[in-house]
């Protein structure tokens, strides 16, 4: 898809320095002359969203560290320090907490357009995996990074994960201690939590770039699902289609994000965490942050702790192989009716998930004669589904489903939809 | 782009311009808060300034108080040291300062020649000077052997200037405030 | 040809509303419905809603009912509660209650904090300054607990940290009864059913009476008034930089939608060849 390059330096330096370091070349060939197609929606701005909020999570981040004691002593007042007495400190702190709740609303958003528009299937499979690579990235630094404000819920939420570890059979006790550096959270494992936060998103930029340079080598996927055919009829060029389209979808983007900034700050939050940690009084419900619960919903609704584990990091492990699990040969859902419908049960059933995450799990939603139907009995349903969709109806509905007529090319669909 | 296009401005650059300067004036804005948060933060400024007691101090001895992370010493001078200050040529100094500068008027509305403040930092390199040593019974800097007067001017070895004086002003007669 | 081009990118643009508008509402019923589990727990009372002054997004704090709140919490509640993370330097700060600096000066001065060591190895007390912390009650939290019974939070963040912020407050000050037949209040223990996290046992007695505290404003000094100004000021204790908040979020929402609009036209005009 990258073809051949078009840049042509303009002047003397510009040709003194492509003969040495062709960066000008590589920027150009990236991110102005690179076709994309021009049938894309707005659901394609979220990239470029996501890497903003990359941007934004590390220059906060860094900032914010210049402030941030690591020391279970003095960790909760250094961040109180931050509100209070720091230059602009509490913008930047709420940026930061909030962003990182954007950046994973934007993630969710480009996921399930990959998976609505069938991006995950080839030649796009490397790209997908990379894609789940820093999801599982973002959820560890997210982790890490909430445990730094030592409060309440960075204490247990913390003990509860890193128990999880301990259900490993054989090396679990050891691998357990071997996180904490001790014998339970406490100093050592803050200063570690904090040293890996800093780390992990500069790991996330080298992902995204092989993730850019991977989507760079196929091309965007794009609504029809119908590859690009005729690079003059069916493309645009990034600069200055996709760029200004992409500053536009960001601008929308940045109105939440300040709604949640200044209106908002400590709405996706909880409570608990402006409690300090105490490490002998458990909170009546530990929850992680609003991102993780579906996957704390899957990890409570099995009885066995350690069967609990491996679904929960299964429901993740499952997304990294469904560019081989989907057998059909239409890409896009807007020609595949039933897949379509079992999208949205899907969309569903991962909110509800995370609803159930959310709630104590012996709450009684319905009452069923004797019985009351829990929230656990609930996630059960909704986590058995959640496998099911993924194991079951994507080989199944690939072969079974009658998609609807495929567009010629990108730009027929572009001059059908306008008629 | 700027080669195909045509040279005169269309409307059509002028949104684009306009777009451009908008953006970057939110930049910059958005980068303010990066830069002024390295700044001294309130709990560092709440120290900028303080207040200290000087009437336990006799006669003839000096005290050393940590301010702004440095030591500043408040020397109480006897009427021989003040004398001493007084009758230097000030054309023969390094630094060419009058004792009665380097001073601070009191509450009384009079020069306080009693009281000498000054940031016990030497001006060559950065050492702390000793009281009360050297020639003119001032200070004597260990490092490399520079010797200051009953004002803290700089009369012999390598450093510059004479000992700075940290702004400061009495709030009443026995409490100055410095910064 | 231009109206074609309109009605296509329009739909584009719609879809992108809704999308942005969902997760706006995803978000929003996130924030309330993850809150759910903390108020399902034992059988509280409904929190009282009070229409605070710094409610909304251009809230700001009421200056008088910051200055009365911080009389009751000196004179009734600092007895037992330490506000660690308040210094003295931040009454007189914009946005708060905004005393002048002397006032703050002779404020501070009417506390005891401790300093030291002195040059021979002691520590001693000496008058507060703008630059300390509100001095705490009891040198830690067992001291108190063995006092008290059970060790009084700190309340420089008490407003964020428990669901129903300032309402919560209010509610709880004024939510003392007399506990029902079936309900047995062990020793050193009241009820307040507000107080669901202890099944409405509470270690705290009812703090706050008529007249307890003089208000030298004229507003009546009745418990209800008192504990209204007094959940303001620790709303302003924990989120002293509110007004801010919201006047710089005004000036950045405006300005983004502005950018928002003129980045639409751009995009309009930039694709126009492609319709």
């Amino acid at each position: 898809m990258s073809g051949h390059s078009t840049y042509n330096p303009s002047n003397g330096f510009t040709r003194w320095l492509d003969a040495r370091l062709p960066i000008l070349r590589l920027s150009h060939d990236t991110a102005v002359s690179y076709p994309v197609p021009k049938n894309l929606n707005y659901w394609w701005t979220f990239g470029g969203v996501l890497t903003f909020c990359l941007g934004v999570q590390i220059i906060t981040g860094i900032v914010l560290a210049m402030h941030y004691i690591p020391q279970t002593e003095l960790a909760f007042k250094s961040v109180e320090s931050i509100m209070r007495d720091v230059n602009y400190g509490w913008l930047l702190r709420y940026v930061h907490a909030n962003g990182a709740s954007m950046f994973f609303i934007a993630v969710y958003v480009h996921m399930f357009r990959g998976l609505y528009y069938g991006s995950y299937k080839a030649p796009r499979e490397v790209l997908w995996i990379l894609g789940c690579l820093i999801y599982l990235l973002m959820m560890a630094t997210a982790f890490f990074g909430y445990v730094l404000p030592w409060g309440q819920m960075s204490f247990w939420g913390a003990t509860v994960i890193t128990n999880l570890f301990g259900a490993i059979p054989l090396v679990g006790e050891s691998l357990r201690t071997w996180l904490w550096g001790g014998f339970a959270v406490g100093d050592p494992t803050l200063n570690r939590f904090f040293s890996l936060h800093y780390l992990f998103p500069f790991l996330i930029a080298g992902v995204v770039i092989l993730h850019i340079w991977a989507l760079h080598v196929t091309g965007q996927n794009n609504p029809a699902g119908v590859e690009v055919k005729n690079k003059d009829q069916d493309t645009v060029p990034f600069t200055p289609y996709a760029t200004v389209k992409d500053a536009f979808g960001l601008s929308l983007f940045a109105i939440l994000f300040a709604y949640f900034v200044f209106f908002n700050p400590n709405g996706l939050g909880d409570v608990e965490n402006y409690v300090v940690a105490n490490a002998l009084k458990t909170p009546p419900h530990i929850v992680p942050e609003w991102y993780l619960l579906p996957f704390y919903a899957i990890l409570r609704a099995v009885p066995d702790k350690l069967a609990g584990v491996v679904l929960m990091f299964g429901a993740i492990a499952v997304l990294f192989v469904l560019p081989w699990l989907d057998t059909s040969k239409v890409r896009s859902a807007r020609f595949r009716p039933l897949y379509k419908q079992f999208f949205w049960i899907h969309v569903v059933v991962c909110l509800a998930l995370g609803w159930c995450g959310a709630q104590s799990p012996d709450t009684v939603i319905a009452q069923v004669g004797e019985i009351g139907f829990t929230v656990t009995h609930l996630a059960r349903i909704l986590a058995s589904y959640y496998f099911l969709h993924f194991i079951v109806l994507f080989p199944l509905l690939g072969l079974i489903e009658k998609t609807k007529p495929l567009p010629e090319s990108i730009s027929a669909s572009v001059l059908g939809a306008k008629s | 782009m700027a080669e195909i296009h045509a040279a005169e401005p269309t409307r059509r650059d002028f949104l684009y311009v306009a777009t451009g300067a908008f953006a970057a004036v939110g930049a910059a804005a958005a980068v303010w808060p990066l830069i002024d948060q390295m700044n001294p933060d309130a709990s560092v400024l709440a120290l900028a300034s303080i207040e200290v007691d000087i009437s336990k101090i006799p006669v003839g001895q000096e005290i050393t108080i940590k301010w702004r992370g440095k030591p500043v010493f408040i020397r109480h001078r006897s009427e021989e040291e003040i004398k001493a200050a007084e009758s230097v040529d000030i054309a023969e100094l390094r630094d060419p300062q009058t004792d009665d500068v380097r001073l601070v008027k009191g509450a009384s509305g009079q020069l306080e020649k009693q009281w000498l403040v000054l940031i016990g930092i030497c001006t060559h390199l950065g050492c702390v000077p000793l009281a009360y040593k050297g020639e003119f019974n001032g200070y004597f800097c260990p490092c490399h052997g520079s010797v200051y007067d009953t004002s803290g001017r700089i009369r012999k070895g390598p450093a510059p200037l004479n000992l700075e004086v940290p702004p400061y002003k009495f709030v009443s007669d026995s409490k100055i405030q410095i910064g | 040809m231009t109206q074609k081009m309109t009605k296509t990118f329009r739909i584009g643009f719609a879809s992108k509303l809704v999308g942005v508008a969902a997760f706006g509402a995803l978000a929003l019923g996130l924030t309330f419905g993850a809150s759910a589990p903390a108020q399902a727990a034992g059988g509280e009372a409904a929190l009282k809603h009070v229409e605070w002054s710094f409610n909304g997004p251009f809230g700001t704090y009421d200056r008088n009912a910051l200055r009365r709140g911080y009389k009751v919490y000196k004179e009734v509640c600092s007895t037992c509660h330490a506000m660690s993370m308040v210094h003295f330097r931040n009454l007189a700060e914009k946005g708060g209650p905004e005393f002048t600096p002397a006032e703050v000066k002779a404020i501070a001065a009417g506390y005891k904090v401790q300093d030291g060591p002195d040059s021979s190895g002691e520590m001693f007390e000496r008058p507060g300054e703008g630059k300390d912390p509100f001095p705490s009650p009891y040198p830690n939290d067992e001291a108190a607990a063995a006092s008290l019974g059970a060790a009084p939070p700190d309340l420089s963040l008490i407003a964020k940290a428990r669901e129903g912020g300032a309402d919560y407050i209010y509610t709880l000050l004024n939510g003392y009864e007399e506990a029902p037949a079936d309900v047995k209040v062990p020793a050193g223990g009241n009820y307040n059913p507000v107080f669901a996290v202890g099944n409405g046992i509470i270690a705290m007695p009812k703090p706050l009476n008529d007249g307890q505290v003089d208000y030298t404003d004229g507003t009546p000094n009745t418990a209800e008034q008192m504990s209204k100004d007094v959940a303001q000021f620790l709303m302003w204790a924990a989120e002293p930089k509110l007004e801010q908040r919201h006047r710089l979020g005004l000036q950045v929402v405006i300005y983004l939608i502005a950018l928002a609009g003129i980045l639409y036209f751009a995009t309009r005009k930039v694709w126009a060849d492609q319709h």
